[in-house]
């Protein structure tokens, strides 16, 4: 389980994080929504230490981030980043590979090779995909490469930024898709960041609309569509007016 | 009173800004060196810095220096022939290259090329979160990214410089031979005789010297690369004039250490 309490996090005069409480429940699907530029993507990093907060506490199952041994902690972790973030000089085998080649987990090298073949099968990509490069593909291939990635070693926990950015309607269903499947059959928990409604719907278990750096509501998924509150109607029926500005 | 003060605000800043930048760049360097020794290591990556760095910086470091040992050979006989002194062209031409021209251009050669290229490759990685994504798979980023390429400039930039005072004493002996009149075997018995071992080493540890600089700017600049292609431009031009003006300085700091009488 992870649990933010009171966390805030500012860049010069720019208060991104205000206070964020959250509980994001082992084995759940939970998916933070909210404008562009409301710190989503701050929050995420905060909670893998690629960003330091500034105050508060952030646990994973009761044990400070801050003080985890950091190895053991990323360990724990895979993320699909908003663009792949896939390493350019690799091939796209290697990248999938690229935890299972080193550190103490490291496997020989036609071991990592034949799990990163099977788990590009997983997120529906053949294996003659794996010798090439990253920019040799389109962009749905390489937020699938990312997504197998991610689930390379078998996280229990997986994040995902953005993971429909960019693309179509019928690629962004698709990795909802995935997404959902491989938590589903990983029993991982989740966390993941946008602004996609579809993917929303397609991917939570849970809901958490970050505004103005709070939490500004929470809740399960059923409950989205009804709850009352101004913000998420607002945001999810994509109001140009009501308490959320339009030109922020 | 602010008006006093005020001048001495405005010099005080950039003073403070730049001494804040020279202890981030330390501080960065010696995380590099504190990482060169630990494990784990990634030869492959340490070859293929290897590789870019030193293999693909002879064209441009040979071109370099048969020009510039053609010219100096020009200019030494030009300037020699007022003091009846032509004759110490081969002489002055080897001890020119060796001791000065050859690591300080090598140098900076290898900084418009390398530093640039590193700066801009991981300024690239940073701003499109692959430095983050080396992060969350548990791979450090300076051992990964830094220590290679710092450790293969650091021992690929000499062997660049003696192969250009080669090519800079080859350049300026085809000057001397075809331009200047010079018996051929005299010129490079001359050249032979005047050098002393230490004008060559001295200039080989100028090389380790400036290939460290060049790949630390390098990797520095890019790892705090700012935002989008802007950032990602700025960066390199900052490695590129970081990178010159260090090696420039540390060129006159090595040359009073090694010969200050």
């Amino acid at each position: 389980m992870i649990t933010l309490s009171a966390v805030t996090k500012t860049f010069g005069k720019n208060r991104v994080l205000r206070g964020v409480d959250l509980t994001i429940p082992s084995g759940q699907s939970m998916v933070i929504i909210g404008g562009s530029g409301t710190g989503k993507s701050v929050l995420l990093k905060c909670i893998l230490g690629l960003v330091q907060h500034d105050t508060g506490t952030i646990t994973l199952d009761g044990q400070d981030v801050t003080k985890a041994d950091r190895d053991a902690f990323l360990a724990r972790f895979g993320m699909l980043f908003q663009g792949g973030a896939l390493f350019d000089s690799l091939r796209v085998w290697e990248n999938v590979a690229f935890r299972l080649m080193r550190g103490p987990t490291k496997r020989p090298k036609a071991e990592a090779r034949e799990i990163a073949i099977e788990k590009l099968r997983r997120v529906g990509l053949k294996p003659e995909v794996a010798d090439l490069f990253p920019a040799e593909l389109s962009g749905g291939m390489q937020k699938r490469v990312g997504l197998a990635r991610a689930i390379a070693a078998s996280p229990e926990i997986i994040f995902f930024d953005e993971p429909t950015t960019g693309l179509d309607p019928i690629m962004a269903g698709v990795i909802n898709d995935l997404i959902r499947e491989i938590v589903t059959e990983m029993g991982a928990t989740a966390m993941t960041i946008t602004h996609d409604m579809t993917s929303v719907r397609a991917i939570a278990d849970r809901v958490a609309m970050l505004h103005d750096g709070v939490i500004q509501w929470t809740g399960p998924i059923a409950d989205l569509e009804t709850t009352p509150d101004p913000f998420v109607q607002q945001f999810i029926h994509g109001r140009a007016t009501g308490p959320i500005a339009a030109v922020r | 009173m602010t008006a006093l003060t005020a001048p001495l605000a405005a010099l005080g800043r950039p003073v403070l800004a730049a001494l804040a930048a020279i202890g981030r760049v330390t501080l960065f360097a010696a995380a590099v060196i504190g990482h060169i020794f630990r494990p784990p290591f990634y030869p492959r990556e340490f070859l293929h810095a290897l590789m870019q760095i030193g293999w693909f910086s002879l064209p441009v470091v040979g071109l370099t220096a048969v020009f510039t040992g053609g010219a100096l050979a020009l200019q030494i006989y030009s300037g020699g022939a007022r003091f009846n002194a032509e004759s110490v062209v081969p002489s002055i031409v080897a001890i020119g290259m060796v001791r000065e021209l050859g690591p300080v251009l090598g140098g900076l050669m290898v900084a418009a090329r390398v530093a640039s290229s590193i700066a801009a490759e991981i300024g690239t990685m940073k701003v499109t979160e692959q430095i983050d994504a080396l992060v969350t798979l548990s791979t450090n980023p300076i051992k990964y990214l830094a220590v290679p390429r710092v450790l293969a400039a650091t021992l690929a930039v000499p062997v660049l410089v003696a192969v250009g005072d080669a090519i800079g004493i080859a350049g300026g002996w085809l000057v001397g031979v075809n331009r200047l009149g010079f018996n051929s075997g005299t010129y490079l018995q001359n050249t032979v005789d005047f050098l002393e071992s230490w004008d060559v080493i001295s200039g080989l540890w100028k090389g380790a010297a400036f290939g460290f600089i060049v790949a630390i700017m390098g990797c520095y600049h890019g790892m705090h690369s700012g935002r989008g292609a802007q950032g990602v431009g700025a960066a390199t031009k900052s490695a590129v004039v970081g990178a010159s003006v260090l090696i420039l300085a540390a060129n006159y700091i090595l040359t009073e250490l090694f010969f200050s009488a």
